[in-house]
């Protein structure tokens, strides 16, 4: 299942979560996970639209916390690549919650 | 698995049993998300009036308890498993279901639901009302954490919402007890169910994240200030460089605590015995019985009570990381080195707690969804040092290691050989979760999520309660468990008699027992009488010192010596390295054995288990007999 805020957007324009250091922020686009998965991550705050800003690690870069929906929830780098997102610019994405 | 066995049973029985004027109390569920703080608020409604137990058939934990209103009448209450949706993903949320829909027979269908979410991020905590209110089933919506949500600027419309809602809203602290008298209040009332209300798609998440940010909003919530402190703690804990620091530090400050902290109050407790024993033997003529109620029981049951301090103590620590909030950030550090074996972050907590117990611990890696990492998490939960393992180890330690500083005076030897011990089940533990993840029980990946939860001072209440729980379920396990053992064995050592006195322990029947096995173990350094000690701790392990000291008591030779003495008299040092190792390795415990059973679903795993520990507990016995001379 993928879930897409955004489906006119090419995929070239896409970065993940991965490569967000601390204290960067950016905007989900959508979940490139199995639906159950998905559907946990959704639960937790990490829905299509929503801004993720990333917070500390563990020793390593792996796994990092992230600050969604008000809530800190960690994610190792094999999820956190799954999760492809915009990087913030000085106007925010439409959709917002 | 007696103690906290397969019953509903006494969680309905005790309903029954507690006084009140109707026939049968109200049954009230408790329902939210994990840390939402349902725990805190159980624990400030019912104090020390509940039971932890299983659901039947599942493995999911059940706390039942009861509630007594100010007009004295009792409510049943369920504590259910911590939950963010109610679409059946896991078994937890699938019993949590059931439970709400009456569609478990065991369980009654409660009258009503609690419903506890956290204030602070109320936005997305709102999203679980909607499947609860669907339910229509009358509905108190407790709004927990008031207290932070204050402190730190933000603000609900607790009318407003309940208007949204169609159902009461309450706005409550459990850690302080705020407005706990409008949840009793509610449970006093006759309990109107919910007003119909337009809820959202159940399974469309996007879509009920919405309703829950509308309803929110509509009831002027404004979200709390991010916590400064939490922010503030995390980058010192969560720190590159210092957090790892910490990690070591707690860890080491844990182990060397047990160890220096909780002796004076075991050479209390062991006073306590010796004088009471005394007096016990002084005031009843002499008899069998008394021989019985002196040897066996005083001085069995005695040797392993005394460690209750010790036990008390770590789980004193295991409360305050827990309730802290530490302990997630010690999992998010530990996530690396779990997922070198093939494990996970979240096999960290239930495997620090099998440093208390393998029992809790197994039953509480049911947070691990992945089945074949929960498998293997509950395969290597018994190499964890318990501390059924630390009055063995402390015994051994002190009557063969003088306590000699090794790192100035933050390390004692007797300390770092502790702590060896620990490495040692340990590095067990981890080669085995990566032969099981490399071979049998070989998985994908599974996203590994954590939610990292605010840092909070613990509370006495809650870490009290729960001290108080351990320190029942340890006295019971002497009680029952090990003074049946004791008293057996004592029969055994008084059998057959000789002229109709008893014999000289060598000739009774636990001597033959022990001579019996004696070539099987010799090679191991030991002789009968550990060997006697062997078989009792099976059921438990801390029942082999019970089980020493009370043939120790009755052998002539070594009557008047000390336990630690006459050990030393038994062992060479390289049969008592010999026995660490066993006990590091062996699988000595009934309790651990049925509870692994029930998580697994049949006797394949644990017999594979069994084996497969007592093979490298022999083995790992065999060789450090014969390197250390």
């Amino acid at each position: 299942m993928q879930l897409s805020g955004n489906n006119v957007q090419p995929e070239a324009s896409f970065t993940t979560l991965v490569d967000l250091r601390r204290g960067d922020a950016a905007t989900l686009d959508h979940i490139d996970l199995p639906g159950k998965d998905a559907r946990r991550l959704m639960e937790l705050g990490f829905l299509p639209g929503v801004r993720i800003t990333a917070g500390h690690s563990a020793p390593g870069g792996d796994p990092r916390v992230f600050q969604v929906d008000g809530s800190e929830i960690a994610l190792r780098r094999e999820t956190a690549r799954r999760l492809k997102v915009r990087l913030d610019k000085t106007h925010q994405a439409p959709g917002m919650p | 698995m007696s103690e906290c066995g397969d019953c509903l049973g006494c969680g309905a029985a005790s309903v029954v049993e507690f006084p009140s004027p109707l026939a049968s109390p109200k049954i009230v569920a408790l329902a939210g998300p994990p840390n939402s703080g349902k725990t805190t608020l159980f624990n400030r409604l019912t104090g020390l009036r509940q039971k932890v137990a299983n659901f039947p058939g599942v493995t999911v934990e059940q706390h039942t308890g009861i509630a007594e209103l100010p007009d004295g009448r009792a409510v049943g209450i369920i504590d259910l498993p911590g939950i963010y949706s109610l679409s059946p993903q896991s078994e937890d949320e699938q019993v949590a279901h059931d439970v709400l829909t009456g569609e478990r027979a065991d369980t009654p269908r409660p009258e009503a639901i609690l419903l506890v979410l956290d204030s602070t991020n109320l936005s997305r905590h709102l999203m679980l009302a909607a499947p609860i209110l669907g339910l229509g089933v009358p509905t108190l919506i407790i709004l927990n954490m008031a207290d932070d949500l204050r402190n730190r600027g933000g603000h609900v419309d607790v009318h407003q919402l309940s208007a949204q809602l169609g159902a009461p809203v309450a706005l409550v602290s459990a850690r302080q007890g705020e407005g706990i008298d409008e949840v009793f209040e509610f449970l006093a009332s006759a309990m109107p169910a919910p007003a119909p209300m337009e809820l959202p798609v159940l399974h469309d998440v996007p879509k009920c994240r919405e309703w829950a940010g509308r309803v929110g909003s509509r009831a002027s919530y404004r979200a709390p200030v991010p916590p400064k402190w939490t922010r503030r703690l995390d980058s010192v804990f969560l720190h590159p460089v210092a957090g790892p620091l910490v990690f070591a530090v707690v860890v080491v400050a844990v182990f060397q605590t047990i160890f220096t902290a909780a002796v004076p109050l075991m050479d209390g407790l062991r006073w306590l015995f010796e004088v009471s024993g005394k007096w016990v033997a002084a005031t009843l003529p002499d008899s069998i019985f008394r021989s019985l109620l002196v040897e066996g029981v005083w001085s069995g049951v005695g040797s392993v009570v005394v460690f209750l301090p010790q036990v008390l103590f770590l789980f004193l620590f295991i409360g305050i990381l827990e309730d802290s909030g530490y302990l997630a950030r010690a999992a998010l550090i530990a996530d690396r080195t779990m997922a070198r074996v093939g494990l996970q972050g979240k096999s960290f907590i239930p495997l620090l707690s099998a440093y208390a117990c393998a029992v809790p611990a197994i039953l509480s890696t049911r947070t691990i969804e992945n089945k074949r990492d929960r498998f293997a998490t509950i395969l290597i939960a018994p190499f964890m040092t318990c501390s059924a393992r630390l009055p063995v180890y402390t015994l051994i330690i002190a009557a063969f290691l003088p306590n000699r500083p090794v790192l100035g005076p933050f390390l004692g030897a007797r300390a770092a050989a502790l702590l060896g011990l620990y490495l040692l089940g340990f590095l067990a533990a981890v080669v085995t979760a990566r032969v099981l993840k490399s071979s049998i029980l070989k998985s994908g990946h599974t996203p590994f999520l954590l939610e990292m939860p605010s840092y909070r001072w613990p509370t006495m209440r809650s870490i009290g309660l729960r001290l108080f729980d351990r320190a029942k379920v340890f006295l019971r396990r002497a009680g029952t468990v090990i003074l049946l053992v004791t008293v057996v064995l004592w029969i055994m050592a008084h059998l057959p008699t000789v002229n109709g006195k008893a014999p000289a322990i060598q000739d009774s029947l636990a001597g033959t027992l022990g001579r019996t096995l004696e070539p099987v173990i010799k090679p191991l350094g030991f002789n009968w009488k550990i060997g006697i000690g062997l078989v009792t701790s099976l059921a438990a392990r801390e029942t082999i010192i019970g089980t020493l000291g009370a043939i120790y008591g009755m052998d002539p030779a070594s009557h008047q010596l000390g336990l630690q003495k006459a050990l030393q008299h038994d062992l060479t040092p390289g049969g008592a390295v010999a026995l660490l190792v066993f006990f590091a390795f062996a699988m000595q415990c009934m309790s651990t054995i049925a509870v692994v059973r029930r998580e697994t679903g049949g006797w394949k795993w644990p017999i594979l288990q069994f084996t497969y520990m007592g093979v490298l507990a022999y083995g790992g016995a065999f060789l450090a007999a014969h390197l250390i001379r």
